[in-house]
């Protein structure tokens, strides 16, 4: 590249493709059809869309709040491309949500509309969210968060694994596309289990403290809810207990290279998907909310 | 003196003539090249100064990600801090070339021995910040690094390359959130016009002190890692900004803007230079906040680093051992 053509480098117009939002956004949905498939049924599919957008929503969510806070600029750079690609997953999975709805009601309560993916991220309050607890837990060290996305990724990479043939040709592709990033979050978070796992004593130790907060969450990512078990029998999601073998192995690999105990499974049990939350959770929408709630109409 | 004398003080004159010829054809200075010590120095401070604007630069806006109003500017303003993390790492790989270690740069930017632009000691308390700061602040830092994608020091130039490009989506971008917010509800409106109303005077004073009072300019511009006086850039800003500022329909707070036909240029009214003075000095409104958040994210950080060298020295020994 010239140096004394600078000025032309940078004006040149050869960078839209690096956007991920905004300009240059590559629609993982184009060309296919986004009606609901005979045999689907749209309330249904909704909710379970729902489910699986509030995972990566308040996922990201929480790796949003590292930010300015990793250990080093490497991580800062990483959590954020993580929170971002989740964040990706949940616009796509609650506007398909919001499809699949038909109309409803949206925030100023006087249009009945398709509620799009804003109305349903700042205009639920907390028991109307479907996530599993797991995700909305507040944030504690950095092996907390390296913990916590290694269980999140591996239970969510097994799920949109088996979602890639989902009877509803959206739900299929926003799951091929979310396999890529979520085996890239899987092995990072595997990676750095490992050397926090088996590096210092202090790092040993607060893995393993963060293990014990976090493993009785993962009873959550197991239980089957209604809706899931009718997506599951209808070819468009999938029995969560069919996915504990995969996890199981996936973490316990990870875990014995780390050098740390695997806890004992954890009964599979409904609290998230069922709208039961902790208060961690109001919380949170409320930093998330806000502002959104106090332009009720505005378009941002 | 001796032969050995003479032939040191030839070579090392020989050596200065070469770098001088560099710098006088516009070619580039390489890490390999010989430099003179205080060019050296001067390019590690001017490159760490900015890679610590990028990271401090980080916190008034990244504050609003985990609150922006809908889920596309959230995603648009993660990936904006996130490009700004990036920014960091090339500069500071860009004066690692230059023998800097960046442990060392980070403890002098929490010792307060090394600035950051004062711009980032204002606080965001409204979203409009976050499309102000992209219209204005980077912009500003537009103006100032553009002309520095040419810097005599290799490294750097290209590193400035990449670095205004991204910089120049964000700022489109900020300008379109206030596009946005000014076709918005009146409330929207009063926001972006009350954040103007406050940036516009710190973006000017990212400039610099005026030519007269600037203490670095001739040296740098000699060896051409300045190109432009920092009163030619703050022109060459506020002309570029008054028809943006026009066609966005907020007014910007200078009753003394005005286009002066005779000199081709907006005239504009004095900066108040002792609010620059205290704010560099370490009294501004945020000063104290934004290195605590540095440090603590730093120190927090130690136990992490600590881990990931002792688990990559264990993995060395245990290959050596099976080789």
């Amino acid at each position: 590249m010239s140096f004394d053509n600078a000025l032309g480098a940078i004006a040149e117009d050869n960078d839209e493709a690096r956007w991920a939002f905004g300009t240059g956004f590559h629609d993982p949905l184009a060309g296919i059809d986004a009606s609901v498939p005979d045999g689907v049924d749209g309330a249904d599919l909704a909710a379970y869309c729902l489910m699986l957008g509030d995972d990566a929503l308040v996922m990201s969510h929480r790796l949003q709040e590292w930010c300015t806070h990793a250990p080093e600029l490497e991580e800062e750079v990483a959590l954020a491309n993580i929170a971002l690609d989740l964040l990706g997953q949940a616009r796509l999975l609650l506007a398909r949500a919001g499809a699949a709805m038909g109309t409803g009601q949206d925030e100023t309560a006087l249009t009945e509309t398709v509620l799009t993916e804003d109305a349903l991220a700042f205009f639920r309050d907390a028991p109307e969210f479907r996530n599993v607890r797991l995700v909305e837990e507040p944030n504690g060290d950095f092996a907390h968060a390296i913990v916590r996305l290694l269980l999140f990724s591996t239970w969510r990479l097994a799920l949109l694994d088996r979602l890639t043939s989902s009877a509803d040709p959206v739900l299929a592709a926003v799951a091929a596309k979310g396999v890529k990033e979520v085996a890239y979050h899987r092995d990072h978070a595997a990676l750095w289990t490992i050397r926090l796992g088996d590096g210092t004593e202090e790092s040993h130790r607060r893995t393993r403290r963060a293990l014990d907060v976090l493993w009785p969450a993962t009873g959550e990512l197991f239980g089957v809810h209604e809706v899931e078990r009718r997506a599951a029998a209808a070819g468009f999601g999938v029995d969560p207990a069919d996915v504990r073998a995969e996890f199981d192995a996936v973490v316990g690999e990870v875990l014995a290279a780390a050098a740390l105990p695997c806890p004992a499974p954890v009964p599979a049990e409904v609290a998230g998907r069922g709208g039961a939350h902790s208060a961690a959770l109001g919380a949170l929408l409320a930093d998330m909310q806000g502002l959104a709630r106090a332009h009720p109409g505005a378009t941002w | 003196m001796d032969a050995a004398d003479t032939d040191a003080r030839t070579g090392a004159d020989a050596r200065l003539a070469d770098f001088e010829r560099t710098i006088e054809r516009d070619q580039r200075i390489e890490p390999r090249d010989w430099m003179p010590d205080r060019y050296r120095s001067t390019m590690v401070r001017q490159i760490a100064q900015h890679a610590h604007s990028e990271i401090i630069g980080m916190q008034p806006e990244g504050a609003w990600i985990t609150r922006a109003p809908s889920l596309r500017r959230k995603a648009i303003l993660l990936a904006k801090v996130q490009d700004e993390a990036g920014h960091g790492l090339y500069l500071y790989s860009a004066a690692e070339t230059l023998g800097a270690d960046r442990p060392e740069l980070t403890a002098r930017l929490i010792s307060g021995r090394q600035k950051y632009s004062s711009i980032f000691n204002y606080p965001t308390p409204s979203f409009a910040d976050v499309g102000v700061i992209g219209w204005l602040v980077d912009g500003a830092a537009i103006c100032n690094q553009v002309p520095l994608c040419r810097s005599s020091y290799g490294p750097y130039a290209r590193a400035m390359i990449r670095i205004c490009k991204e910089e120049s989506f964000h700022q489109r971008q900020g300008y379109e959130l206030l596009m946005t917010l000014m076709r918005g509800t009146e409330a929207q409106r009063r926001m972006v016009q009350e954040s103007v109303d406050r940036w516009w005077w710190p973006s000017l004073m990212m400039f610099g002190p005026p030519d007269a009072e600037s203490t670095h300019t001739a040296q740098s511009m000699a060896w051409k890692i300045k190109r432009h006086t920092n009163d030619e850039l703050r022109q060459r800003f506020v002309d570029m900004t008054v028809p943006q500022a026009a066609a966005l329909g907020v007014t910007l707070p200078d009753p003394d803007l005005r286009w002066n036909a005779e000199r081709g240029h907006h005239d504009f009214g004095e900066v108040d230079w002792s609010e620059l003075k205290r704010v560099i000095s370490g009294d501004g409104p945020c000063n104290a906040e934004r290195i605590e958040v540095r440090r603590a994210a730093h120190e927090d950080g130690a136990w992490v680093r600590e881990a990931a060298a002792a688990h990559a020295a264990k993995r060395a020994r245990r290959e050596g051992e099976a080789a």
